[in-house]
């Protein structure tokens, strides 16, 4: 009975095969509207990628400068600095004495040389800053909150903390488009997923609708559901797996055109330099996606596809 | 071999039924022959048999199988032990004459080495040999034909049905079938024929039940063609 099984099941393969060859051309329509949609999912997942880490790169820009009173101890500082760290939505804390905080500004102004002689010449104005990141920018308020309780704003210069203002204005918009940005960058690969696996759908079942006859033929003989079912499969999953591929090979040979042609290492917000290191350092990833995504929607949707042709009159 | 007690099938409830209360016995190793104008009800009463149809009412057992208790996935065990002949033939279009014949073999999983000896020995019977490698569209319409009947019969079933096999064949090809037909009869496979052929049924001088109007009109052995 094993025996029995196993030829079944290498028969179910080597026809799938077989089919795939003798129907060249459905094979080839079918692929190539798959390797058009899955490039399409491709390609959003990348985008998406490259604007998360533009948006990435803009927040870690932004911080919060808490400036110390002259005079308080290095105990109270390392005090409000410890507890900084444990608020849950600090990302780091970098203290900076008066004298860092002189060299900073000076490195940051280092090309305005009247700017720097006007300070080197009187004490240090700088206050002692706190620099601090936080983790989400949408969250900032938990952080003010702490800052402007009574104990801790009496250590602070009365511009301290400095997000206020303009600023803080400035930080709230950044912090409400990326947020935006991100959500529609996920809605796009879920709404382009969501569209080829339609049209893949739609293509196989063609595919198979052209093919009906054979399916009912088999019916009559006495062939089992998955003796017919299985090489529509089979079919299908080859379609799904040259597709992913093909895609791939692809994108990738539009990045080795794009960088050896574009001048540019971006379109407006897009960077590509990164989008290409993003695709070649997740190469392997993308692929078994791509793969992944070919195979499930070619086997899903011979399966739903033959399945009508299959039934078992029920009517009486 | 086939009993069919009190068979009704309505397709529409508006129309009258295709099968009026049917009933018929065949035993094992006869030559029946079902004749009956267009529509009367010949070859709803093959699809019944092939279970492609289900009664509206009635009982039908072949081959020791009820029908009433047959559940949907033993459907294809039951097709496997009926051979059935189309009047279209029904060929799978992408194979060649062997592969057609060793379909019927595949789906029961005998294995490669016994296809290969079993499909000449069947192709010899129905006169292909040769004709091995050619695809259905290459051959005449009584060689399709008898592809199918070597399909039927390759597996050795007990009941045979062939509904209106010589159809859409000449005059000679009708009779190389109805000849083959025969042949199995005597090896003992019970043979369930429909035909219009009215030369054919004068010749064979076998059972012949006769349906008008979805009820049988007349059951006569060794009996002439008469409407």
């Amino acid at each position: 009975m094993k025996h029995r099984h196993m030829i079944t099941f290498s028969r179910i393969i080597r026809t799938g095969a077989v089919n795939f060859v003798r129907n060249a051309w459905l094979a080839i329509a079918a692929m190539a509207v798959m390797v058009v949609t899955l490039t399409i999912v491709l390609f959003s997942v990348i985008t998406n990628a490259t604007f998360t880490n533009t948006i990435d790169n803009i927040t870690t820009k932004i911080d919060i400068s808490v400036y110390l009173k002259d005079g308080i101890t290095t105990t109270q500082s390392d005090k409000l600095v410890n507890e900084l760290k444990q608020l849950p939505n600090v990302a780091g804390v970098r203290y900076l004495t008066k004298e860092m905080a002189l060299q900073e500004y000076k490195q940051q102004n280092a090309g305005n040389q009247s700017l720097l002689a006007a300070i080197s010449e009187t004490d240090n104005p700088l206050p002692a800053t706190i620099k601090v990141k936080p983790r989400d920018l949408n969250k900032v308020q938990s952080i003010e909150a702490f800052l402007t309780k009574p104990a801790n704003a009496a250590l602070q210069t009365p511009e301290s903390p400095s997000y206020n203002g303009d600023r803080k204005a400035a930080i709230d918009k950044i912090a409400h488009a990326t947020s935006i940005l991100r959500k529609a960058g996920v809605i796009a690969v879920l709404l382009f997923t969501l569209i080829s696996v339609l049209i893949i759908f739609n293509t196989i079942q063609m595919a198979i609708f052209n093919r009906r006859d054979e399916l009912t033929i088999m019916r009559l003989l006495g062939a089992s559901t998955w003796y017919i079912r299985g090489p529509f499969v089979v079919e299908s999953i080859i379609y799904g797996i040259l597709s992913a591929i093909i895609s791939v090979l692809f994108v990738h040979a539009l990045f080795v055109a794009a960088s050896s042609t574009l001048q540019a290492s971006s379109l407006g917000l897009l960077d590509i330099n990164y989008a290409a290191r993003y695709f070649s350092a997740h190469f392997w990833m993308l692929l078994t996606v791509q793969l992944g995504l070919g195979i499930l929607i070619g086997a899903a949707s011979s399966i739903v596809a033959t399945r009508r042709y299959l039934k078992f009159k029920t009517v009486k | 071999m086939i009993l069919l007690d009190r068979v009704t099938k309505t397709y529409n409830r508006n129309m009258p039924p295709a099968l009026d209360r049917i009933s018929l016995h065949v035993e094992p190793k006869e030559f029946v022959i079902v004749v009956g104008q267009s529509g009367a009800g010949k070859t709803t009463l093959l699809r019944l048999l092939t279970r492609e149809e289900k009664p509206t009412s009635g009982k039908i057992i072949v081959g020791g199988v009820d029908y009433d208790k047959l559940r949907d996935r033993d459907i294809p065990l039951l097709r496997r032990r009926i051979g059935v002949v189309f009047q279209d033939f029904k060929l799978l279009p992408n194979r060649t004459v062997f592969e057609n014949v060793a379909f019927a073999l595949e789906i029961v999983g005998m294995g490669n080495r016994e296809i290969r000896h079993t499909v000449p020995k069947v192709l010899d019977i129905v006169n292909l040999r040769g004709k091995e490698k050619n695809m259905p569209m290459e051959l005449s319409g009584g060689e399709r034909q008898r592809v199918a009947i070597a399909r039927a019969i390759v597996r050795q079933p007990k009941i045979l049905i062939a509904d209106e096999p010589t159809g859409n064949l000449d005059p000679k090809h009708a009779w190389d079938v109805i000849n083959v037909l025969e042949k199995i009869n005597r090896y003992g496979t019970t043979v369930l024929l429909t035909t219009h052929n009215q030369e054919i049924v004068n010749k064979l001088k076998r059972r012949v039940v006769t349906i008008q109007h979805g009820k049988i009109a007349s059951d006569r052995a060794k009996a002439e063609y008469r409407l």
